[in-house]
């Protein structure tokens, strides 16, 4: 498939010391496919190694086995344009939101030619009289809002968001999904979206990936034909989905 | 508005320090403790004929020092923050000589280096390098690593990262660095202006005491506070337009 984003074999050890083994496995021999212009929404408990499998998609992490690779390349942060959204917005609290937001054109070195682009996308995210503000005189949302505007103004290859709504109040939580949807039908980004919340992951994930609680076990993929269906969201499908996808998930638990 | 507030306090705190010492030169009425009223008219006549070349000599110094202190000690102090195997080389390094107290080495310098310029500014240099770079080290290893996620998953590179990331996060601690140096380099830089030197305060000073011209020293001390308040009014300024994003 061509520029989906590709796992093979992946395998992270971290040096640890301190448990007295010189190695402590996070993910082993683990492989995932995401389709090109689709969201995959990795789901599972704390620990898992989800933020690390961003980690190692977005180039953070270096030290691991196996590959990944976007389209027929290996991925790489120089060579293609990774939107990577932390948890806790990655905004840098020395930089106006208007500099915060074009951090990462300006480092691509695309800034001047996406300038106009910015202001259509700030008025689209109601954050265009927040512009000289610092991140820490913005609410929780707003942050959030400057996070997805950084990240789209780029318009990246890939796109990691790493419990990018977790932090916020349920219903402001649901609003940003909507805003995030608006922005993701324009692009289509191919995206991994980790998540705790299973109607998050149900909502929004094309597929939707299991992690177990321990590496030794098998991850398990569903095909969710319920993504971006807003007139199902509160319908009794989605509602019976969300209980059969928390059912699996206290299943894979009991197991180990 | 803000600094219209500023300078009021000061003049507040200039001005009870005045009072405070008017009282106690009444109440002593020695020619060792002058009224503030006569060492001011006193300045105000000499400050252009003979302090302001000593108070120029002062502050080169002060400042050759400190430019040599930054340049040298902020990208060593970048270099030990970033790579922790810098770290352990240099640590061991900054922290036998760091106690030594700088003025025990002044003789050494006054002959290795003689008795000029070099000696004193090297003085000031030695003072003012050991807090930069460890205020700059500890500065550059609180940054917590998820600061740099946002640049490295887009391939940024060093100077990229040195310029979004660890220059503005360090700022504020290397302004305090050097604020903390700065009091304690101009204490220094009086006594080295005792020895081989016709110019600067910490000579002026002295000469107006063996003089017996207790209004000229007098004169000489106010003006080297007013040059420390002036630079410490300068480092504010500096941390006020730069670091504003911090202000709440």
């Amino acid at each position: 498939m061509e520029d989906s984003i590709k796992i093979e074999n992946l395998t992270v050890r971290y040096d640890d010391r301190s448990h007295k083994r010189d190695m402590n496995t996070i993910l082993n021999q683990f492989s995932l496919t995401v389709p090109k212009g689709t969201v995959c929404a990795i789901i599972g408990p704390s620990g898992c190694g989800k933020s690390t499998l961003l980690k190692v998609v977005a180039g953070l992490i270096q030290s691991s086995f196996g590959v990944v690779r976007f389209g027929d390349k290996p991925i790489n942060p120089k060579n293609f344009r990774i939107g990577f959204m932390p948890q806790n917005y990655g905004l840098l609290p020395w930089k106006s939101v208007h500099d915060n937001i074009l951090l990462g054109c300006q480092i691509k070195g695309i800034a001047k030619s996406r300038r106009a682009d910015m202001r259509s996308l700030c008025e689209r995210l109601h954050i265009e009289t927040l512009l000289d503000r610092y991140p820490h005189e913005l609410s929780g949302g707003q942050q959030q809002r400057v996070s997805l505007a950084r990240v789209f103004l780029l318009s990246p290859d890939v796109l990691l968001m790493d419990e990018p709504f977790s932090a916020l109040d349920a219903i402001t939580r649901d609003a940003m999904q909507e805003v995030f949807l608006d922005l993701w039908r324009g692009q289509s980004i191919t995206t991994l979206l980790v998540t705790h919340y299973v109607e998050e992951a149900l909502y929004l994930g094309d597929r939707i990936v299991i992690m177990p609680e321990r590496y030794t076990d098998a991850i398990t993929i569903i095909d969710n034909p319920l993504a971006r269906d807003k007139a199902q969201r509160m319908g009794q499908k989605f509602f019976s989905m969300s209980c059969a996808l928390r059912k699996k998930i206290i299943q894979m638990r009991s197991r180990s | 508005m803000r600094v219209g507030r500023i300078i009021v306090s000061y003049l507040t705190a200039a001005a009870f320090l005045c009072m405070l010492w008017t009282c106690v030169a009444y109440i002593m009425e020695l020619p060792i403790v002058p009224p503030p009223s006569r060492v001011l008219s006193r300045l105000v006549l000499v400050f252009f004929d003979s302090i302001a070349v000593h108070g120029a000599y002062s502050l080169f110094r002060i400042g050759a020092g400190l430019l040599m202190a930054v340049i040298i000690g902020y990208p060593l102090g970048v270099l030990m923050g970033y790579c922790r195997r810098v770290d352990r080389i240099l640590s061991p390094f900054v922290y036998l000589t760091y106690p030594i107290p700088k003025i025990a080495l002044l003789p050494i310098l006054m002959l290795l280096t003689g008795i000029g310029e070099l000696s004193k500014i090297l003085m000031i240099f030695l003072i003012i390098v050991f807090q930069v770079v460890i205020a700059v080290r500890d500065g550059v290893r609180a940054i917590p690593s998820e600061t740099y996620f946002p640049l490295r998953s887009l391939g940024a590179s060093f100077g990229q990262i040195l310029r979004h990331v660890i220059f503005p996060a360090v700022l504020p601690k290397f302004i305090t660095a050097i604020r903390v140096a700065m009091a304690t380099a101009v204490s220094v830089l009086f006594f080295t202006e005792t020895f081989g030197t016709q110019y600067g305060m910490g000579y002026y000073i002295m000469d107006a005491w063996l003089r017996v011209n207790y209004l000229d020293m007098y004169a000489g001390i106010v003006t080297l506070s007013a040059m420390g308040l002036s630079l410490f009014g300068l480092i504010d300024c500096f941390e006020h337009f730069t670091c504003h994003w911090q202000e709440r």
